[in-house]
């Protein structure tokens, strides 16, 4: 019998570390630089790429290589199969570079008429024009344009004139904007840089389309180092480039962070006092009992159905309501009657609602009746007694409801995609502008990510690295949240634990 | 048969429900003396104990008959306050159970509820009560320590100095040494000794060795009935009933 139980907890265990296992072998070593390697074919063409995969050919005693090759503009493709058996000849030229480009993905060749060294200084160059420039596109002339629009609709009520002489004095200034970023865009298109491909075609590449340059074949063990872990940190904190499939996934993390910590602000309170009511004021009877059913059951509904329900309720119901009290003048676009992350953590608070309300029960129920006393017999009123000593001493339990919540809700993601997640947010929930924090925002998240990623994508190639690395991170900020939450329990459980009798 | 009684138990009835958990008691508790309520596991000392602040309102489904007077008011008039009662007849349970807080603020807790914020007058509060619960010495330097670091004797003997600081004209002790070991048993025996001077005390117990140490009066209760109720020494040498003289000889119980 005990073999039998030790067996079915290896198999249990052999699972998880497998999921682990695969998660990590497939996600952590995109970070680490692949050698370029080019393949004279017996055809007398040649290619050039890093080789992803080695395969037997169906049914034959040949294998093919799985190669991106890049430079999506000529070759339209990223990756091709070679035959092993038409390859001639494999060199690693030591001079090959990679560049990693704003658009069209990778491109590798040999650099001409131009030195590394002096290509890398370019790029430096171009790094602080590029940044004048994004924040001119995203942000002086998006808030100016904002700052029209919402003038414009002030003037649709009241023929107030100087709100006109101030619209046309920020046209003004969007068109001189506008004409400043077109001058700063065209001299920073102006510079090019010439790449031999492998075929022998010379391309003229935008030296501003460039964002990293290796040169692979040429770097020693210490840089290549270096390279992993500063492309591991690009990968947590830049944007996505190329509809994802390409770049950072900052904004998922960000929103998936975000979302949890909404969701813990807005289910820890109710749960805790719908716990409280239900234990200490609730009379025992059959509607209590009912009642506490139908929570135990909540928690096996599918996700979808809340989602479902935060987008009748919340969204249409409650958001369309406040839209016509309070942005009328926006409609019919609509301003809290879409998807947001307020209306995706509430949802996710409701979903997980149940589980804090039974894990709190539960914590209630462990309170020994003579803590209570010792209040009552001071003169505490019940009301009393429930604040000082019995929330206190059932906090743990409570805290190990809402780890629980945290493990769930970070990784839901059916009810997220019919309350407000999308595949790319212009900007962050919270950021630097006021009100700072922006309830009513769309917002990325590291599960949707995953599958827009995965399976929505028009590159599923290239982009299957992505998938693995981006759930290796969701694994990690699940992670990550569920051991704050067990640090702050244990603290507290600490500060409870009873010495002596 | 006693002088200025504190507590005058007249004809009182408590039901459980349907079950008859005392069956009319009367009986007058003494004034700053040592009283002792003996039984066997079941006989409802504890519960004709924790009639006298109340604390069986907490239990569901109780009904009470019959008088509790203390000062000439009946406290299971509808009119009493419980909060006021409370405070004027402290108790100590079973099981050490101090909050969750530091030494000091369990010591204020009560004071506090009453409304008591002046920080000089609590400080004195926690140094008397600590002091007369003879745990000030061990505990002055750490005042600020979460009472739960204490030991099992501390922490009852923190909870009779929690009691103290509502300066209560009776203390009820239910069973408190019940959870401690010889040592920290003496210790409280000793305290109880002290405090009698100051207090009026009621003490539950199934250790007929400690009734007779420590009380000056004991009462026998046996299903429910008050069997018998008289000085203790009398009580111990030549019990007036055979139901008690079987129970202290060790007959049954």
């Amino acid at each position: 019998m005990t073999y039998l139980l030790a067996t079915g907890l290896m198999v249990i265990l052999l699972m998880v570390l497998g999921v682990f296992a695969i998660v990590i072998f497939n996600g952590i070593p995109n970070f680490w630089p692949k050698p370029i390697e080019r393949f004279d074919l017996s055809n007398g063409t040649s290619l050039m790429g890093e080789v992803h995969e080695r395969k037997q050919v169906f049914e034959k005693d040949t294998h093919q290589l799985r190669v991106k090759i890049g430079n999506r503009e000529v070759n339209s493709q990223d990756f091709t199969w070679i035959d092993e058996d038409t390859i001639r000849k494999t060199t690693r030229p030591e001079d090959a570079v990679l560049l990693e480009r704003l658009e069209w993905g990778n491109a590798y060749g040999y650099l001409e008429g131009i030195s590394f060294a002096d290509l890398k200084r370019g790029m430096r160059e171009m790094h602080k024009e590029r940044s004048t420039i994004e924040h001119y596109e995203r942000e002086k002339l998006v808030e100016l344009n904002d700052t029209i629009a919402e003038l414009n609709r002030k003037i649709g009520r009241s023929d107030d004139p100087k709100l006109k002489e101030r619209v046309a004095s920020l046209q003004k200034q969007y068109d001189t904007d506008l004409a400043t970023l077109e001058d700063m865009r065209k001299t920073a298109f102006a510079r090019h840089v010439s790449l031999k491909l492998s075929d022998g075609q010379t391309r003229e590449l935008r030296l501003f389309d460039i964002l990293h340059a290796y040169q692979p074949n040429s770097m020693g063990f210490f840089s290549k180092t270096g390279l992993f872990f500063s492309r591991g940190f690009a990968f947590m904190f830049t944007n996505p480039r190329e509809s994802n499939t390409e770049g950072g996934v900052f904004p998922a993390l960000y929103g998936t962070v975000l979302l949890v910590f909404l969701m813990s602000i807005l289910v820890f309170p109710f749960g805790v006092i719908a716990s409280v009511y239900l234990h200490e004021y609730a009379r025992e009877g059959i509607i209590l009992r009912l009642i506490r059913i139908t929570i135990f059951n909540l928690a096996g509904v599918p996700s979808i159905v809340f989602g479902v329900f935060g987008l009748g309720f919340f969204i249409y119901t409650v958001g369309g309501t406040l839209d016509t009290f309070f942005f009328a003048d926006r409609l019919p676009t609509p301003t809290l009657g879409t998807g947001g992350i307020l209306w995706a953590s509430m949802t996710l608070a409701v979903l997980t609602l149940p589980v804090v309300i039974v894990a709190s029960l539960e914590g209630l129920q462990a309170v020994p009746e003579m803590y209570r006393e010792g209040a009552f017999a001071l003169g505490a009123t019940k009301w009393e007694v429930i604040r000082d000593v019995v929330i206190p001493n059932a906090m743990p339990g409570m805290l190990t409801g809402l780890i629980l919540a945290i493990s769930r809700a970070a990784g839901e993601v059916a009810p997220l995609m019919l309350t407000g997640v999308v595949k790319s947010a212009p900007s962050l929930p919270l950021d630097l502008t006021a009100p700072f924090l922006h309830l009513d925002r769309k917002f990325m998240h590291l599960g949707f990510h995953i599958y827009d990623v995965g399976f929505q994508s028009p590159n599923v190639e290239a982009a299957r690295p992505m998938v693995f690395t981006t759930t290796l991170l969701l694994l990690m900020v699940v992670f990550a949240l569920n051991l704050v939450a067990i640090i702050i329990r244990n603290r507290l459980r600490k500060k409870f634990m009873r010495s002596g009798v | 048969m006693i002088e200025s009684p504190v507590f005058q138990i007249q004809n009182l009835d408590l039901y459980y429900g349907a079950f008859h958990a005392l069956k009319s008691i009367d009986m007058d508790i003494p004034e700053k003396t040592v009283t002792a309520f003996i039984g066997p596991s079941g006989c409802g000392k504890s519960t004709l104990l924790r009639c006298l602040n109340r604390m069986n309102d907490l239990v569901e489904g109780v009904r009470i008959t019959g008088q509790a007077v203390l000062d000439g008011q009946n406290i299971f008039d509808p009119g009493v306050d419980v909060t006021t009662l409370r405070s004027r007849v402290g108790m100590v349970f079973q099981k050490s159970n101090p909050f969750p807080m530091s030494i000091a603020d369990n010591i204020t807790y009560g004071p506090r509820k009453k409304g008591m914020r002046n920080k000089r007058i609590l400080d004195e509060i926690v140094e008397t009560s600590l002091r007369g619960a003879a745990l000030w010495e061990e505990v002055k330097d750490e005042l600020d320590k979460s009472a739960l670091s204490l030991s099992g004797g501390q922490q009852q003997r923190l909870c009779i100095a929690r009691a103290l600081a509502m300066k209560p004209e009776v203390l009820l002790m239910d069973e408190p040494c019940s959870a401690l070991d010889p040592i920290a048993t003496a210790k409280i025996e000793d305290l109880i000794d002290q405090l009698k001077s100051d207090y009026t005390i009621v003490i539950v117990t199934h250790n007929m060795q400690q009734a007779a140490r420590v009380s000056e009066y004991t009462a026998f209760l046996y299903l429910g009935e008050l069997v018998e109720f008289g000085v203790t020494k009398d009580l111990f040498v030549k019990p007036a009933q055979k139901r008690t003289e079987d129970y202290i000889t060790g007959r049954f119980g």
